[in-house]
């Protein structure tokens, strides 16, 4: 429960349109994520809001890693 | 105080947005010893939603001066803004951001070097004339710029950051001081007494009472609760201004830009309507008038969909191209949210809240002012406000686009310095009475309560939709009296409300339960000063009074909480050095 709670007060952004894509996240995925997942989306949720945006929406971004890719994929369909 | 932590600065801002963070600056880079309070982490506050720009006469792009930028913000705040504030912002503005560009803003360039400049709505050369280009822009993300430069300079200046704080209410003692703030810690749910000789609210807007709204979450107005609760009033509270499209459903913007590259609205019989409504200006009219027209057109039953209630923006007629280069954005945010190619069908949209023009009253060195004893404006000791949370006013009626960001930055500075003066006035720091702080405490405590219930989430809803119901684009004395009792009922429902987290650890129920007794105050405030004023001006349309009545209602409200009554104070029509702009017919 905390656990949870902690992402989704992180998943609070400055834009409407962010606030409104993580929670569908949150609420599709995140009970089922692996440990590793569950990290690897607490390491996104600490980029700046724009940049996050940006990697939301750009089909593909420069210099996101590929361990993070799978995540991504996820989080556009949102 | 007995087992509760405390902390003690000379400064405490809460909020840490642009105004916040301007004034923190100002502070720390004079020695102060100044901490920011932040629900969130501070780089996530609703200035990265800030897209268009900071207006500045610089003149980069056409020649411009300091009034004419000063007419066009009193002519667009139909004459309800203060004109020795707007004087003073205008006045101030380049110098401003110049300020921004050394502090590491990378602003957009012209091919000479210079700062690049955009012409928006509102703005003008030689007093409304002709088009001026005012609005300096870091391409589509100035907000976000701004704040992160703001941020990166505040660490350097060795600013004291709570991050992930909640602040519940001010603390004061007999005199009227303000003292500082109980709040507590998200991670732990501890208390934390923050004392400071100074306090200044930065917490932003609170459209988020009504249901479509461009909002983001955090927009729950809670300075404006706190200032309430404190016993002082809020200022011009009915001024909300609507944007026309907002994609139905959702609230969020389908910007200008849309229309501006050649899109136009289409009501059910496939009719372009707003060439009945402004034959000239069509779909670029102001926002005020194309979210009349909107809501008229669904109204008298030309809506959009299964159940009318919308209006349809059409682009396809643009051609994929266009749509994808210039306009890739809205683009994104159509298949997103509404889930359509722009492309290939027209877009659902519905006027949305998009900025709170009211606020919390302050001078223009942003000392927070209300009535007592010598007159309608004697400062709140140790108490300041800056930004949308504030009502300074130079905004009036309806703010002109490009001017919230040239607000938080120009006040942000001016109560920085202000509160310098302060506290070498007021060296040393006043005692905090033992029983300030039972009443947050209580607060705090009521949200423990076991039991059944009906949940905070429906009756924050529910509110939602009452006020858009009630006091939304169109306004009738019937109308906002039946949504009053409506909010009143729901205001009583939420004393009786249960949340079913009881845990300390990030009990973010907690948090929801509290930021909504801040927006319920806030729709009372809202809906009541809107049902007194009876006429039209700006933002507030009322059906039953459509015109605007300079003889009697040229005054800015005042709302109390106690007793929930309204008082009314001049608006100051004296500029600092120029001659005042008298009230005149507004019209582009």
């Amino acid at each position: 429960m905390n656990e949870v709670n902690r992402v989704r007060w992180r998943c609070r952004r400055g834009m409407l349109e962010l606030d409104l894509v993580l929670a569908r996240f949150v609420d599709r995925y995140y009970a089922r994520f692996t440990p590793d997942q569950k990290r690897l989306f607490g390491d996104l949720l600490t980029l700046p809001d724009n940049d996050l945006w940006d990697m939301l929406t750009r089909e593909e971004v420069p210099g996101a890693d590929e361990e993070m890719a799978p995540l991504l994929r996820l989080l556009r369909r949102c | 105080m007995t087992n509760v932590a405390k902390r003690t600065f000379d400064t405490l801002v809460i909020g840490a947005g642009g105004g916040g963070l301007r004034a923190a600056l100002q502070l720390a880079d004079a020695e102060c010893h100044v901490a920011v309070v932040s629900k969130v982490f501070p780089t996530r506050s609703h200035t990265v939603a800030a897209q268009g720009g900071i207006n500045a006469a610089l003149g980069n792009v056409s020649p411009d001066n300091w009034h004419w930028h000063m007419y066009d913000t009193v002519k667009g705040s139909d004459y309800l803004g203060d004109q020795d504030a707007i004087e003073y912002m205008c006045r101030s503005a380049a110098q401003l951001v110049y300020e921004l560009e050394h502090a590491g803003v990378p602003f957009s360039r012209l091919d000479n070097g210079k700062i690049y400049q955009r012409p928006f709505g509102g703005q003008s050369r030689e007093f409304g004339k002709s088009q001026a280009t005012r609005t300096c822009a870091a391409a589509d993300r100035t907000g976000h710029a701004l704040l992160h430069a703001l941020y990166q300079q505040n660490l350097r200046a060795k600013t004291h950051f709570f991050d992930e704080f909640y602040a519940v209410d001010l603390l004061k003692d007999a005199d009227g001081y303000v003292l500082g703030v109980l709040a507590f810690e998200i991670e732990t749910g501890e208390p934390l007494v923050i004392e400071a000789r100074t306090t200044l609210l930065a917490t932003g807007g609170a459209a988020r009472i009504f249901q479509s709204s461009t909002n983001a979450l955090i927009n729950t107005g809670d300075g404006l609760g706190m200032t309430l609760r404190a016993g002082i009033p809020l200022q011009d509270m009915e001024f909300f201004q609507f944007h026309p499209t907002g994609i139905a459903g959702v609230g969020n913007l389908m910007s200008e830009a849309a229309r501006g590259e050649g899109g136009y609205l289409l009501n059910a019989a496939g009719e372009r309507f707003m060439e009945r409504y402004a034959p000239n200006a069509r779909d670029l009219a102001s926002r005020d008038v194309v979210s009349r027209a909107i809501i008229t057109e669904i109204r008298e039953g030309r809506g959009c969909g299964e159940r009318r209630d919308h209006v349809l923006l059409k682009l396809d007629h643009l051609g994929a191209d266009v749509i994808k280069q210039r306009l890739p954005g809205i683009r994104e945010l159509a298949m997103r949210f509404a889930h359509i190619d722009p492309i290939e069908r027209p877009v659902p949209v519905f006027p949305t809240a998009h900025y709170m023009m009211g606020g919390i009253p302050t001078d223009r060195h942003g000392r927070v002012v209300a009535p007592a004893m010598f007159g309608p404006e004697e400062a709140v000791p140790g108490l300041y406000a800056v930004g949308e949370c504030a009502c300074v006013s130079v905004h009036g009626a309806n703010r002109l686009g490009g001017n919230s960001l040239l607000d938080i930055l120009v006040f942000g500075r001016a109560a920085g310095n202000h509160i310098l003066e302060y506290l070498r006035d007021n060296p040393y720091p006043r005692e905090t009475p033992p029983d300030a702080l039972e009443v947050p405490l209580q607060r705090l405590r009521r949200w423990e309560r076991p039991g059944k219930g009906e949940t905070v989430y429906r009756i924050r809803e529910e509110m939602r939709s009452v006020m858009e119901r009630h006091c939304g684009v169109f306004r009738s004395g019937d109308l906002m009296t039946e949504g009053i009792r409506k909010v009143e009922e729901l205001h009583d429902r939420l004393q009786h409300a249960v949340i079913h987290d009881r845990s300390k650890v990030f009990n973010t129920a907690r948090i929801e339960a509290l930021e909504l007794e801040n927006m319920m105050e806030i729709a009372l405030a809202a809906i009541i000063s809107a049902q007194a004023r009876q006429e039209s001006r700006g933002a507030h349309s009322r059906e039953d009074f459509p015109e605007r009545d300079d003889d009697h209602w040229l005054k800015h409200s005042l709302y109390f909480m106690e007793g929930r009554r309204m008082d009314y104070k001049p608006v100051r029509l004296k500029p600092l050095t120029a001659e005042t702009f008298a009230p005149k017919a507004r019209s582009y």
